[in-house]
């Protein structure tokens, strides 16, 4: 018999000067495999024309879905209700700006912390395109893929305390982007730059080390060690010994 | 009335709408960049399996050059591509790998020594050369003659779109995200900029430039089953098409992947065959070496979808609740190889189908996944009909794909287009013509239209046509009509059905594809069904979006059936001649 799933979703559109923040509910039948990306377009369809939520590539992979799914940040597309109980409740992302409902502005936080961090590889000159490429361990190209792998979906930031006090906090994005170019010998940035960058409380000695963001990261981003080993080379910079 | 001026503006921010800024940028122009979505959320971000380069470094890559691969691009295509943007195209390519490797993407390289692999399900030992060590590497893909896609896992779309996108935000280009066009600014001659809709505040804005580039992607949203993002809905080449000017072509080249996930229509890439996947049928038989003696699972896509069907046809396939489907079976592969170079597809697998194809086969059936069709342009990327208009990347049709496009070949596309193309938009604006003259008059004409055409919709108000009914009907007659095998009889079937969709209609001609006269200016316009935040006026605003993104799609599929109706005996409905 198939179940009929509850949903208490966050509405609230600060866009519209007559909305209020409220919870509304919302009733339908579950169906097999279905997803709350499934769910929530079933009940805009049908119920509530003017929900709104981002989804994207609908097969987590884009980062666009993240919401908070019982009170867990998580990307709603490759959630299945089966997962969950009868009742679901569903609400933004905190730690982003509000666009509406479940949608929030993570771009826009992204491309703020990207600037703040110049998160691209510095080169020490323009790529000679015409030569054969530079050779790199096979091994080192698989653990920078290891870290490039964020999709920048903010479930981090949201699991975050800091994150939540200190909008220009680096959070565990920001900081694995970090260890990410650290790695990559092609960025000629040492650990004195990424002393300037990342050496204060809005960087890794902001974190708090309790490791929300590691539990929450839909891509299992290795942070917990990441953010370990960039305190300690900031840290080892900051006594002058890099 | 709101004006942004700017040298060079670019619609779409994925692979080929970033490549293009910077590469505009880099000529000492002003760009910005418009994006429904930020743009690292575009469906570049996708890409699994990897990108076409001849760089020949592997083993298996070892003789490959430019003119193999322009040759397997050729034929891949069914001969129906454009020999001269092929050629262009294969001498950029190795250059793009090179380009984007020093710009970060962490491509898996050669390792020197044994190498154990897969090839035509047997375990072999490849002895890499000591000399290749660290050069990037290539896995095969189908069609190819050599081992020549490079990768990253399979998640090579999102570490070329990432290191495009900061490169990027290191040289400073504004991306203008949530912001869509909602038309074409034209004087019947040139093109001067779009009207843009803010999809968080709901307010027209009028953008100006001198060049503007399209760079919207791919149309595979009109059908109702596609391994494409849910943003690609053929708007750019719909803003195209309703200018009255610029013209589409080759609409009906859909292409069909073999291996998309059953019934989510998630993609699983072409990587998995390529490192050695076999299709098997109900029986567990493996059943394409019954077809394609030679290439087996790895002949060009088109033709494994073909014999993909043909096969379920005669009564092989797995029956379910979702119709039928084949399996593929990565399990010889071993764990290892799947957690580091195949990590997505198992994530997919895990998170969408609840199975682990380390050790059990993954439902699969041929799903529709790209569009070789779009905007007609010339190989300068330039609209031959409306000046100042570019497009490139999969909402173009510089034909680089003909029939059918080989994997791989897209991304490595996306990010040869920007570069060259980029370098003819700076010619184009340092000439006569590219200079901004525009009466803003005629910006204000265009704004007003298409305020009007929403107010429009928003006083007919949710009355009337549930726009998502009309959405799920087209859906469900180009799915079941205008699929991998068409007929005369369904494709008529098709075009009255989808005449008969109650929605602002559009009549086009039935004899001429190449000239189409505008659809009614004073009707209005598309949208894409982007979950949108409601915008500030009115709870009716998803209404409208939706009507929008109806009317839209429809006009994209009635065009797509009205030239398909006039190339029944293209390759597509005829098995595969080899
Ligand atoms: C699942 C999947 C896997 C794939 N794997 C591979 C692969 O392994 N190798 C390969 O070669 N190819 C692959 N492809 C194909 C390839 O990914 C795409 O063809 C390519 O990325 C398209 O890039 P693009 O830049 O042209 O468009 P997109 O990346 O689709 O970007 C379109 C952009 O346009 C914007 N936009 C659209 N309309 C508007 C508007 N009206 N106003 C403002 N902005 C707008 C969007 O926001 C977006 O930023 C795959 C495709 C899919 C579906
Ligand atoms: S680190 Fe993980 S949780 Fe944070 S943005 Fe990246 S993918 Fe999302
Ligand atoms: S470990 Fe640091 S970055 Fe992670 S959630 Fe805690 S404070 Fe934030
Ligand atoms: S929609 Fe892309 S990750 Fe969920």
């Amino acid at each position: 018999m198939s179940r009929r799933l509850t949903f208490d979703i966050f509405r609230y559109n600060p866009n519209d000067p007559k909305s209020r923040p409220r919870t509304e509910r919302f009733t339908l039948d579950e169906t097999e495999g279905m997803t709350l990306f499934i769910a929530l377009n079933q009940i805009r369809d049908e119920q509530a024309p003017s929900l709104a939520f981002d989804f994207v590539c609908r097969a987590g992979v884009c980062g666009s879905c993240g919401m908070l799914i019982n009170g867990r940040p998580g990307l709603a597309c490759r959630t299945l209700t089966a997962a969950l109980p009868d009742t679901i409740t569903l609400m933004p992302l905190p730690a982003f700006e509000l666009i509406a409902d479940l949608s929030v502005n993570t771009g826009k936080w992204m491309r703020g912390m990207s600037e703040r961090l110049e998160t691209w590889v510095h080169l020490e000159q323009a790529p000679e395109i015409d030569a054969l490429e530079l050779a790199m361990e096979p091994e080192q190209a698989e653990a920078i893929y290891e870290l490039d792998r964020c999709i920048e979906c903010g479930c981090c930031i949201s699991a975050c305390a800091t994150a939540r006090m200190h909008p220009e906090f680096a959070g565990a994005v920001g900081l694995n982007k970090i260890a990410r170019f650290r790695a990559d010998p092609r960025d000629r940035r040492a650990d004195p730059d990424y002393y300037q960058l990342v050496g204060d409380d809005q960087g890794v000695f902001g974190c708090m080390g309790l490791l929300g963001c590691h539990d929450l990261c839909p891509k299992k981003l290795p942070l917990q060690t990441q953010i370990a080993h960039l305190r300690r080379g900031m840290l080892k910079s900051a006594l002058g010994k890099s | 009335m709101k004006a942004i001026y700017t040298d060079v503006l670019i619609i779409g921010g994925g692979l080929a709408g970033m490549r293009t800024a910077i590469g505009v940028r880099r000529r000492g122009l002003e760009t910005l960049v418009l994006s429904l979505v930020p743009a690292k959320r575009s469906h570049s971000v996708a890409a699994q399996g990897g990108m076409q380069a001849s760089l020949g470094n592997c083993l298996r890559g070892s003789g490959d050059d430019e003119d193999v691969h322009f040759q397997d691009t050729v034929r891949g295509s069914d001969w129906g591509c454009d020999q001269r943007v092929a050629r262009m195209f294969t001498h950029m390519a190795p250059k793009a790998v090179r380009e984007l490797a020093a710009w970060g993407v962490p491509w898996n390289r050669v390792a020197a020594g044994e190498q154990e692999a897969i090839i035509n399900g047997q375990r072999v030992v490849l002895q890499e050369h000591a000399s290749a060590h660290g050069l990037i590497t290539a896995r095969d893909f189908g069609g190819t003659r050599k081992w020549r896609t490079c990768y990253t896992s399979d998640g090579t779309g999102h570490s070329m779109l990432y290191s495009v996108s900061d490169r990027a935000i290191a040289e400073s280009i504004p991306v203008h995200e949530r912001r869509e066009a909602m038309s074409l600014i034209h004087d019947g001659a040139r093109c001067h900029g779009a009207v843009v809709r803010d999809l968080i505040t709901g307010e027209l804005l009028i953008y100006l430039a001198r060049a503007t580039v399209m760079a919207t992607g791919g149309y595979g949203r009109i059908y109702g089953i596609s391994t494409n993002a849910i943003i690609n809905e053929g708007i750019g080449q719909a803003l195209a098409l309703e200018t009255g000017v610029a013209r589409l072509a080759n609409l009906e080249a859909v292409q069909f992947h073999p291996t998309a996930i059953v019934p989510a229509g998630i993609l699983v890439t072409e990587g998995c065959r390529g490192d050695g996947g076999l299709l098997r049928d109900r029986d567990g038989h493996r059943f394409m070496p019954d077809y394609e003696p030679e290439k087996k699972e790895l002949a060009s896509r088109d033709v494994v979808s073909r014999r993909m069907a043909e096969h379920m046809r005669a009564g092989n396939g797995v029956e379910s609740p979702y119709g039928d489907h084949l399996w593929l079976d990565i399990t010889a592969l071993g764990a290892a190889h799947i957690e580091k170079k195949l990590r997505e597809v198992k994530d997919i697998c895990h998170y969408f189908l609840g199975i682990d194809p380390v050790r059990e086969w993954i439902p699969v059936r041929p799903t529709q996944h790209y569009s070789m069709g779009g905007i007609r342009t010339d190989h300068q990327g330039q609209s031959p009909w409306l000046g100042g208009l570019f497009a490139c990347g999969e909402v173009a049709c510089w034909d680089m794909h003909g029939f059918n496009r080989l994997g791989g070949n897209s991304v490595a596309e996306t990010v040869v287009s920007g570069m060259l193309i980029s370098e003819y938009v700076a010619d184009f604006c340092a000439g006569r013509e590219g200079e901004l003259n525009l009466s803003s008059e005629l910006a204000g004409d265009f704004l007003e239209r298409e305020q009007r055409h929403l107010d429009t919709l928003q006083s007919s108000g949710p009355r009337g046509e549930n726009a998502m009914e009309i959405r799920r009907e087209m859906e469900r007659i180009m799915t079941g009509k205008v699929g991998l095998f068409r007929t005369g009889e369904r494709l008529q079937e098709a075009v009255k059905g989808l005449e008969a969709l109650p929605c602002p209609r559009v009549s086009l001609p039935r004899e001429r594809f190449w000239d189409i006269p505008v659809p009614k200016i004073d009707s209005p316009t598309r949208q894409p069904l982007l979950p949108r935040p409601s915008c500030a006026h009115h709870d009716s605003v998803p209404h409208i979006a939706a009507k929008l993104l109806v009317r839209n799609s429809v006009m994209m599929t009635t065009m797509t059936l009205r030239r398909v109706g006039c190339a029944i005996c293209m390759p597509y409905v005829t098995p595969y001649r080899s």
